[in-house]
């Protein structure tokens, strides 16, 4: 199969969706001839004109208000907001707007919009531009919440979310953009149902289950854990909410042990939401109280040394594993 | 006229900047400065001509773009430097980077990542000198971009409603990343906007110091005899992309060198010469002793340590 990389499945999706559908548009800063802060837009201003891909003034809250408005009246918008930070601005359209109007106005309506944006650390763009914001918006009934780790996930699932009626988290990670990965050619279609999870290895040990970059750093913890013989499964969420709880309980019913990995920091991270059903659906199965490795509880600082120390690493997750293995 | 002294400290700080900036670039591209990194590159009349009118005491709130509102008002090279080298050393101790720049005793209340995130803190700073009565003014400087923010509009009537001693800069570089000014403002100018709060507006020419200067002058004294706020529109441009590394596949080769022709230092130390007020050989050595200055500060910035991971979990409370 032939490798791209994860900016280019998603323009992908991009693409041939709104070549699908004319009712797809995209809205957002500087994401015509600019392309985008991360690229993923690049050649679609081109391809679609200006009345599709439309952008902005430097409006978070009017433009994701406008998204919904168009999206209850028939168009099937997909916002870029281009760092998950910025998405604070837009909060009351996302949380009080988007997210309850299908259930306030007894289900008459729905809000089919995809908001795309992109968090994380390591770039070292410091406390405002680094965030990973996702229990904020898993915690909201009403909408859902999609984290992809791999291009082909990222094609998939964006094209499922622009299918789907109802608001959507869409968050990339700004260090995935540039990894590749197997997807199929385009013309041969294919979707990712949102809210399955994904076996990304299979092992007998342990169930590390993680999302998003973290995924990349939890196979590599598994590979250096193997040279020890110790067997780690490491399971994708792919999507937040809805959560897939019947693979990550299936797996830790198999492996009797699990720690949870994100790069958002530790106090009221999703990773308690995970445990806690993990705890209330396989506490008989379980050897080993259940770990998370998580970001310090600070905010992202600006200098290397510090970053690092602050985000999970490879080692802070082969060591959290020996802890549950070696008891 | 200005006293010849204010005019050589005005133009020794538009050049501090200017070589700063060329510096802080040069260490962006060997990777020693991480992130993304704004240059100020043109814009030094605004901030300068501004910050001269101001006193010690008086706030000043910054932007993304905002290493030359902070040489201005009196920041350190050596602890921007290192700040932007996340070193130890740095104004926020290698944690910030050159978004979060603060000197709070300067007055520099901090640059911000956050487009518009600083234009109401600059009024509740403007709201505190009123109700301590303690004669200060706090100028908020703010992109063309920022003007389309919610926010601007809910600060901007605030001030105008409290009737606070806020001076709002906008630096009107005709470009918001890739959006020109005309593809964001249905209005000619920003400074149109003005009237819609009942607050003085004037648009000046933002690579002429001495106009800047005026205007602010102008604005300080009205919000220090309890005026209230003025909008100031600075028209200027960014000689730099965006951010370092920036394609600029949105502006013409040709409308960059109509603006380079414009150019603010340039400007001023023709202007010098020619009304006298210094000699080439004078301001030669000024330049000179910039350079060295500059050169300090990153010899301060290389040399200094790492921080350390230890003390992270500090000063995330008071
Ligand atoms: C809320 C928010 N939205 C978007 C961005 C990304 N961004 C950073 S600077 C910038 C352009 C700002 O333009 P302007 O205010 O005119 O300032 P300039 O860069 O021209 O100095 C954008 C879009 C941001 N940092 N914050
Ligand atoms: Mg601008």
């Amino acid at each position: 199969m032939r490798e791209i990389t994860y900016a280019q499945a998603l323009r992908e999706a991009l693409r041939e969706e709104m070549k699908r559908d004319e009712s797809v548009i995209l809205i957002g800063e500087d994401i015509g001839i600019h392309g985008g802060a991360f690229s993923v837009t690049k050649g679609l201003i081109e391809e679609f004109g200006p009345e599709r891909v439309r952008n902005t003034p430097i409006s978070e809250a009017g433009f994701v208000g406008a998204a919904i408005g168009a999206a209850l009246t028939g168009l099937r918008p997909i916002a870029e907001i281009m760092y998950v930070d910025f998405s604070t601005i837009a909060m009351d359209q996302i949380v009080n707007q988007a997210a309850k109007l299908r259930f306030m106005t007894g289900g008459k309506t729905c809000v089919p919009l995809v908001l795309r944006t992109q968090g994380g650390a390591g770039r070292g763009n410091a406390a405002q531009h680094s965030q990973s914001l996702e229990a904020w918006y898993a915690h909201i009934p009403g909408l859902l919440v999609v984290m992809p780790s791999s291009p082909y996930d990222a094609k998939g699932l964006l094209k499922s979310s622009i299918r789907d009626n109802n608001p959507i988290i869409f968050i990339e990670h700004k260090l995935l953009y540039a990894t590749k990965g197997e997807v199929p050619d385009e013309g041969q279609e294919y979707l990712v149902p949102i809210g399955k999870a994904d076996i990304k290895r299979k092992g007998s040990d342990v169930t590390i289950v993680t999302w998003s970059l973290m995924v990349r750093k939890a196979l590599s913890a598994a590979e250096m854990l193997a040279e020890d013989g110790i067997a780690a499964e490491v399971v994708d969420v792919r999507t937040l909410r809805p959560l897939d709880t019947e693979t990550i309980v299936e797996s830790v019913k198999r492996t009797g042990r699990c720690v949870v990995v994100h790069e958002a920091c530790k106090t009221g991270g999703f990773g308690a939401e995970v445990v806690a059903r993990v705890v209330e659906e396989a506490f008989d199965y379980l050897d080993a109280p259940v770990l998370r490795v998580a970001a310090a509880d600070t905010p992202i600082p600006y200098s290397k040394t510090l970053e690092d120390w602050v985000i999970p690493s490879e080692a802070d997750i082969v060591s959290a594993v020996r802890r549950v293995v070696d008891g | 006229m200005e006293s010849r002294e204010k005019m050589l400290r005005m133009y020794r700080h538009m050049l501090a900047i200017r070589q700063f900036e060329h510096k802080a670039g040069d260490l962006f591209t060997r990777d020693a400065v991480r992130g993304s990194i704004h240059l100020y590159i043109g814009q030094e009349a605004v901030a300068v001509g501004v910050c001269s009118a101001l006193e010690p005491g008086d706030y000043v709130v910054s932007t993304h773009r905002g290493h030359g509102h902070c040489i201005a008002k009196g920041g350190r090279l050596r602890e921007m430097m290192a700040e932007l080298l996340g070193k130890a050393t740095g104004y926020c101790k290698g944690r910030g980077g050159s978004m979060h720049i603060a000197d709070f005793g300067s007055g520099i209340l901090g640059a911000n990542g956050i487009v518009g995130g600083g234009i109401a803190i600059a009024v509740g700073a403007a709201f505190s000198a009123k109700y301590l009565k303690n004669g200060r003014v706090s100028v908020c400087f703010f992109g063309d971009g920022a003007v389309n923010q919610g926010i601007f509009h809910e600060a901007l009537n605030l001030a105008a409603v409290w009737k606070v001693p806020a001076i709002f800069v906008c630096e009107n570089n005709l470009y918001a990343l890739s959006t020109p000014f005309r593809d964001a403002f249905a209005i000619e100018h920003v400074v149109d906007r003005a009237a819609g709060y009942g607050v003085p507006g004037c648009r000046v020419d933002g690579n002429d110091v001495l106009a800047v200067y005026e205007a602010a002058r102008e604005a300080c004294a009205r919000a220090r005899g309890g005026g209230g706020p003025t909008l100031i529109e600075a028209v200027t441009y960014r000689m730099d992309g965006h951010f370092r590394g920036d394609p600029c596949l949105y502006r013409s080769k040709q409308e960059v060198e109509e603006w380079a022709a414009r150019d603010p230092i340039t400007r001023f130390r023709a202007k010098l010469i020619e009304s006298k007020v210094a000699s080439a050989e004078e301001l030669a050595a000024i330049e000179d002793e910039v350079r060295a200055e500059v050169e300090d500060a990153v010899r301060f910035a290389l040399e200094s340590p790492d921080p350390s991971p230890q003390d992270m979990l500090n000063d995330i409370y008071a």
